[in-house]
This record gives C-alpha cells, sequence and structure tokens, in this order.
C-alpha cells in the first residue's frame, strides 16, 4: 500500500514497511550512510542517515525508522547537516590521517563523505588509539586504526557467508573489529573470501599485497613474466579506468599487459576449458563406478577451506581438479617452461583474478613443486588497474592482441566459469558429448541462469538421469550439505562459489559503494558466449592440441600427475 | 566439588545460545577464568562462533581471561570511591606491581581489576583483596599492605 509523505517539501511516495531510507532510495533522494548494507536488515550504527521529523525532538535514523504516513521530512537541513558534519568529526578524531598513504585514497566514504561536508579541520583532539595491523592472513590485511566499526565487515560475515570469523571486541572505545582472542586472522575461520573488503566503506580491510617483488620480476632481463589472466577479469577492468560496467576488453587487456613488460600473456579461460573437460571425465567415472554421489566442485579456494575447517567429513567427495588458476600454474611449471626451455628459477608466474582467496591457494602446500609455488604473485582486478596506470598506459588507446601459444585459444564455455552456475552449464555441455557422442543442441540452460542463491537443474543424457546444483554465496551451502548428509540422493554434481554472484562479485573486484555490478557484469559473459563460435570446452583447438602432445586424455597418468590435487582437515577457531 | 569442562557444559541443553552467558559464569567460577579451550568446547557445544563468544565475552567486565593470582585486588571505580581518589589508587596499584589492569602478575601472587561500584560508597575508596574489603585506602596504606600480602605469600 502506497501512501503520501512530506520529503525537503515536496511530496513522495511510500510503501507500508518502508524505512525511511528506502522510501527516500525509490524517489532518488541520497542520504549518506557509512553502515548500511542493501538487502541487510539495518543496525543504525553510524548515525550518519539521521534525518529531521517534523513534531519529533530528535533526530531519527533513515535506515532503521520506519516510515509513516503523518512524515515531515527534512534529508539536509541545517540542522541535519551539522549532526552529520560533527558525527565525522567524531569519526575522525581516532582515524590515523593518512590518506595520501591509503590503499582506499579516493575511493573511500569516510573521506567522500568528509569531503561532502566541507570538513576542514580536525575539530576534536585526543588520544587516538594505538592498533598494529594484521598481515598474518595470506589474503588479507586488516587494520584497525583506519576502522569506524560500521560492522559492515562483521555483519556480511555472519549474515551472507554465516563464517562468522569476525565481531566486535571489547566496549566502549576500546572497541575494536577482529577475530576470535584476537588472534591474527590466519588462525581464524575465515574462509578469505573478501567479502568484507568489498562493504568495508575506509581502508581497515584491504588485500594482502606484494607489490616490489612483482616489479623486481618485471625489471629483471633474465627472468621470463608470464601471467594469466581470469575470465572474470575482461568484463569488469573497463570499471576501474571510469567505463560502464560490463565492457568486454579481453583483447585491449592483453594488450596492455605486453606493454607492462610481462613476456608471456595467458587467458585461464584455456585452463578453464582443461577443468570442465577434466571435472567432466572424473564425474563421469564416478558414476560409471558407482562411486558415493554427488561431486561437489573444487575451482573456489575459498569454498574448499570452508569444507575443510568445517565439513572435513565431505572432504572425499570433492573433486580432485585443481582450480584454472592452479591448472595453468601447474602447466606453465611443467609444460610451458620445457617447451620455451626456461629454467625454474627464471619463470615468475602472475595471475590476474578477480578473487583475494587465489592469494591464500596458491601458498598452500599442494599447489608447490620442489617447494616452490606454481603461481606466484597473484594480482586482484584493482591491483591489476593499479599496475596499468602506473606504468602510464592508457588501455583504451592500445592495438587489441591475442593471448599467447601455445594456449591462445578458450571456448566460451571456460568463459563462462566467471558466473555462478556457469561452470555446471559448461561442464553440461562436455558430459554431454562424452556420454552421447553427440553435441548439447541447447546449449544455453535458463535455470542455471537465474541470481538466486541455490538453483538446482535435471537432466536426462543418454542412460543417465543426472541432477545438478549450484550454491552461491558459501551461506547457502550448510543448508544443501545438511540434506545430503540426511541421505538425499538425487544430486549428482554441485558447483559451490563463495561470494554470492559468483566471481563476478568476487573479493577482488573493483569497489563501488552501495552498488552492485554483478548482473551487468554477468550479461558481458553471456553475451561473449551468445556471439562465440565455440562453445564447448572440447572443442578448443589448444585444449585438442595440448592432449595430443602431452596429457593423452583426460583422467590419464599425466593428468593425474599435473592436475589433480588432495585437500585435508583444517584445524581452526570455528 | 571441583567439576571438568565436560561436566559444566554438559549441565546445559546442546545448541541453546541463550545458556551462554551462564555456561561462561560456571566456568569462570570453577576456573577462575575463561581460556580459548573454554570457549571454543562452549562454542561447539551451543552452536556458536567463538568469535562471537569472545566477542559478547569481552563486552561484559566480569570475564577474565587470564588466569587469578594468588590475591585477587578488586579496584572500586564507582563515581564515590572515584571522588575520594581510587584513580590514584589503581594507577599505584600498577605501579607497584608493574602490571596494567586486567592482568596478572609473572608470580602469579597477584591479579588486578577494576570494577564499577561495590555498595561501600561512604568508605571510598575501597579495595577488596580475595573478597576481603579495606576501607579508605591512600597510596601508602595500599603499599604497606601489598608488603604485608607479599610476606604472607
Amino acid at each position: 500500500m502506497f501512501f503520501d509523505i512530506e520529503v525537503n517539501g515536496k511530496i513522495i511516495k511510500a510503501r507500508n514497511g518502508d524505512t525511511i531510507l528506502s522510501a527516500l532510495d525509490r524517489n532518488g533522494i541520497k542520504v549518506p550512510t557509512l553502515c548500511h548494507i542493501n538487502d541487510l536488515p539495518p543496525n543504525g550504527a553510524c548515525r550518519m542517515c539521521v534525518v529531521e521529523v517534523e513534531g519529533r525532538q530528535a533526530l531519527l535514523p533513515a535506515c532503521s525508522h520506519p516510515v509513516e504516513e503523518w512524515m515531515k521530512i527534512k534529508t539536509h537541513s541545517p540542522r541535519v547537516v551539522k549532526a552529520r558534519k560533527t558525527n565525522i568529526e567524531l569519526l575522525l578524531s581516532n582515524h590515523p590521517d593518512d590518506c595520501l598513504y591509503c590503499e582506499r585514497n579516493g575511493n573511500c566514504e569516510l573521506q567522500k563523505f568528509a569531503e561532502d561536508l566541507n570538513v576542514r579541520e580536525r575539530k576534536f583532539y585526543g588520544k587516538k588509539n594505538k592498533y598494529k595491523t594484521d598481515p598474518s592472513s595470506a589474503s588479507l590485511l586488516r587494520d584497525p586504526a583506519k576502522c569506524i566499526l560500521c560492522g559492515r565487515c562483521i555483519r556480511i560475515c555472519e549474515e551472507v557467508q554465516h563464517i562468522t570469523a569476525l565481531d566486535f571486541i571489547g566496549r566502549g572505545n576500546k572497541m575494536q573489529v577482529g577475530p576470535a582472542f584476537n588472534r591474527g586472522m590466519n588462525l581464524s575461520s575465515c574462509i578469505n573470501c573478501g567479502q568484507c573488503i568489498m562493504v568495508c566503506p575506509t581502508g581497515a580491510l584491504t588485500e594482502k599485497q606484494h607489490p616490489g617483488e612483482l616489479q623486481d620480476a618485471l625489471h629483471n632481463p633474465s627472468v621470463k613474466t608470464v601471467i594469466q589472466c581470469s575470465p572474470t577479469l575482461s568484463v569488469t577492468l573497463a570499471e576501474e579506468f571510469g567505463l560502464r560496467a560490463g565492457k568486454d576488453m579481453e583483447n585491449l587487456m592483453f594488450a596492455a599487459l605486453r606493454k607492462l613488460g610481462f613476456d608471456y600473456v595467458f587467458d585461464t579461460s584455456f585452463a578453464a576449458d582443461l577443468l570442465i573437460v577434466e571435472q567432466a571425465a572424473e564425474l563421469l567415472s564416478k558414476i560409471k563406478e558407482k562411486q558415493p554421489m554427488p561431486m561437489f566442485s573444487s575451482c573456489c579456494p575459498a569454498w574448499i577451506k570452508y569444507a575443510e575447517q568445517a565439513r572435513p567429513q565431505i572432504l572425499n567427495l570433492i573433486s580432485t581438479c585443481k582450480s584454472p588458476q592452479q591448472m595453468m600454474g601447474s602447466l606453465l611449471t611443467n609444460h610451458f617452461s620445457q617447451v620455451e626451455m626456461i629454467s625454474d628459477e627464471n619463470l615468475y608466474s602472475v595471475s590476474a583474478m578477480p578473487c583475494v582467496a587465489k592469494k591464500f591457494e596458491a601458498q598452500r602446500e599442494q599447489m608447490t613443486h620442489k617447494g616452490i609455488t606454481d603461481v606466484d604473485t597473484i594480482l586482484t582486478t584493482r591491483e591489476l588497474a593499479r599496475l596499468i596506470r602506473l606504468n602510464g598506459i592508457d588501455i583504451q588507446q592500445v592495438e587489441p592482441e591475442l593471448a599467447d601459444l601455445p594456449y591462445r585459444s578458450r571456448s566460451s564455455a571456460g568463459k563462462l566459469l566467471a558466473v555462478s552456475g556457469g561452470l555446471t552449464e559448461a561442464l553440461i555441455r562436455t558430459l554431454h558429448f562424452m556420454i552421447t557422442g553427440k553435441e548439447f543442441t541447447q546449449p544455453k540452460i535458463q535455470e542455471l541462469r537465474s541470481t538466486k542463491g541455490r538453483k538446482e537443474f535435471f537432466i536426462k543424457i543418454g542412460e543417465y538421469n543426472l541432477g545438478f546444483a549450484v550454491v552461491n554465496g558459501i551461506g547457502n551451502v550448510s543448508e544443501l550439505l545438511d540434506e545430503i548428509e540426511k541421505g538425499r540422493n538425487d544430486l549428482h554434481y554441485i558447483e559451490v562459489m563463495a561470494c554470492p554472484g559468483g566471481c563476478v562479485a568476487g573479493g577482488g573486484q573493483p569497489i563501488h559503494p552501495g552498488e552492485n555490478h554483478s548482473r551487468a557484469r554477468s550479461k558481458a559473459v553471456y553475451e561473449v558466449d551468445e556471439k562465440e563460435p565455440i562453445r564447448f570446452a572440447h572443442k578448443n583447438p589448444s585444449l585438442i592440441s595440448l592432449f595430443d602432445q602431452l596429457l593423452e586424455k583426460p583422467m590419464s597418468l599425466k593428468c593425474q600427475q599435473l592436475l589433480h590435487t588432495s585437500y585435508e582437515k583444517r584445524e581452526v577457531m570455528l | 566439588m571441583p567439576q571438568t569442562l565436560d561436566e559444566l557444559v554438559s549441565r546445559y541443553k546442546q545448541g541453546v545460545p541463550e545458556s551462554l552467558l551462564p555456561l561462561l559464569q560456571d566456568i569462570q567460577d570453577e576456573f577462575g577464568f575463561l581460556n580459548e579451550e573454554a570457549i571454543i568446547r562452549v562454542g561447539s557445544h551451543l552452536k556458536l562462533p567463538a568469535s562471537k563468544i569472545y566477542g559478547i565475552a569481552t563486552f561484559f567486565d566480569q570475564f577474565r581471561f587470564v588466569t587469578q593470582g594468588r590475591y585477587h585486588i578488586l579496584v572500586c571505580r564507582g563515581t564515590a570511591c572515584h571522588m575520594s581518589g581510587s584513580f590514584n589508587v589503581l594507577k599505584e596499584l600498577e605501579k607497584i606491581l608493574k602490571i596494567k589492569e586486567g592482568h596478572t602478575t609473572r608470580d602469579g601472587y597477584f591479579s588486578l581489576e577494576a570494577v564499577s561500584c561495590m555498595g561501600a560508597c561512604g568508605m571510598g575508596p575501597v579495595v577488596k583483596v580475595n573478597g576481603e574489603f579495606h576501607k579508605m585506602v591512600s597510596n601508602s596504606s595500599i603499599q604497606t599492605l601489598i608488603e604485608q600480602l607479599r610476606k604472607r605469600a
């Protein structure tokens, strides 16, 4: 039921059950907020969204107060603006004034509001709390000094991802955000998905970076640097350069990377094709041998860590295939380096990913050979964009180029790994060919393309009735796991992506406070799939020649050596 | 009668988060403080994440995370005691014992804690050592008190 309310002297429509903030939002009236997350219940921590309501003495927080019919609201009256400004000034009184050195400089919500409200001097002097940064995690860097205690990271971790690695510790002016016992993040139940980075309004949570090491490798003439780019990257990199979300700049990106000084540039989509073929073969052999079902996907390192710490009893059900990044890393160190005659110590392998959990994955013991990591440095989308800017490359002005041989081509199926449900879709295409010997006539599966957190799809391929489930957002997985442990047996393959929406909304993607661009990004990926000639992973010509030269056939002994890994139970503070 | 952690925990129903605070109080009464093992055990019993329990426990002043000393010294920091100089008493104690409030000395003899009000407002500043009240303490009287306790220990 709609009714009228008066805002800033104008009549607007509000709906029953709305909060003031959502009513204003729908009518295009912007109210600043530092703690609100769309689609989550309000917590009213920051008091930035206060508005003046006629007849009420106190200012009301718009995010948590329900809108009522009699209301006459002023969103930017002098009293409101003064309150907001004081609020920011108080937050800044305990904030290190080091914006120039901060990762989020220029993309910080606190900084933006301080600028909007014209804060020009330090109003409140007092002792600042001293905190140490927590560099213990392989993926995340936590700097409690920059934290403004909005609680967004805690809520996304608890209410969306159901991990609850972080919580408020202590009270009053000693309060801070941290994992259990205020120990390192590496000991906590954090799965490194990075969703907390995406919602942090300041630079308190950022990805862990090693820029110096990469620069050294790039400028060392005896070291050959190779880079692989995630399928997701080409549709999100544009946002970092101020272009519209969902612009595909794959070949421009390859050209820019060569300009940066990388000797070889590859597309991880090729390894994604390899993963699809290998995993389809693994699934098929498991079905034929009547092994315990279902089989879980293995390409999301955050999901793997979650399973290792919270559900060790299902580890034997997870596919042993490495993730595309690590498959590519393994191929580069074991195949490519021999083809190109590069010695182990002179190959520096970089990967650009939309993900911070990949940083954790690369340093897993199972992902090394002779103690050396297969992939040496992982860059997030943000870091890669910064590197491109650092080197003064105008990515819109470069000439498009292709990826390097011998892993040049890819199918659009490999590209689909960027979105939730894409892996399953690509897998079904290849599985259909493996079972029936014929191509799948309707490669687009609409059921798997919705934005729901959990999707299921049943299909008969040849003689088999197969069930597929897709979960995105690690918070949705425990329900499904419970069902399976209770004896549900109609599913054969389950794809799990830890981030809500899949890799397009990964923790390494460009940060746009308060906005969700994953729809536009997914659309771009689906457009690639629509228009490209090779839509089946097993038809990728580079992949076919790789199987001819090295791997023989899927699930061969060589594949087992190079492309498979193992998991082990992990003790953390759950 | 001393009880083990498992006995304490098993007195409460599994998966009922509401029993968190009474359970934590029981554990603290029994062991004198909350250690990591106990918090993780409570978490798996009540189906609560360890970070959440630690967050809640640190919110309340009553919970300790380091073991108590042989002499557990409580300094009243209520308004009346504050007016009669309990802040200085606390600082003096921190100086003498060389520990901060909320900590325990290395030899394990003394632990120091500030509490909000002990209800003896007319006799401030009040200090309580193992249940025994000391009224109208001053910097010099607290020094002799500590020396006496040290001798007894």
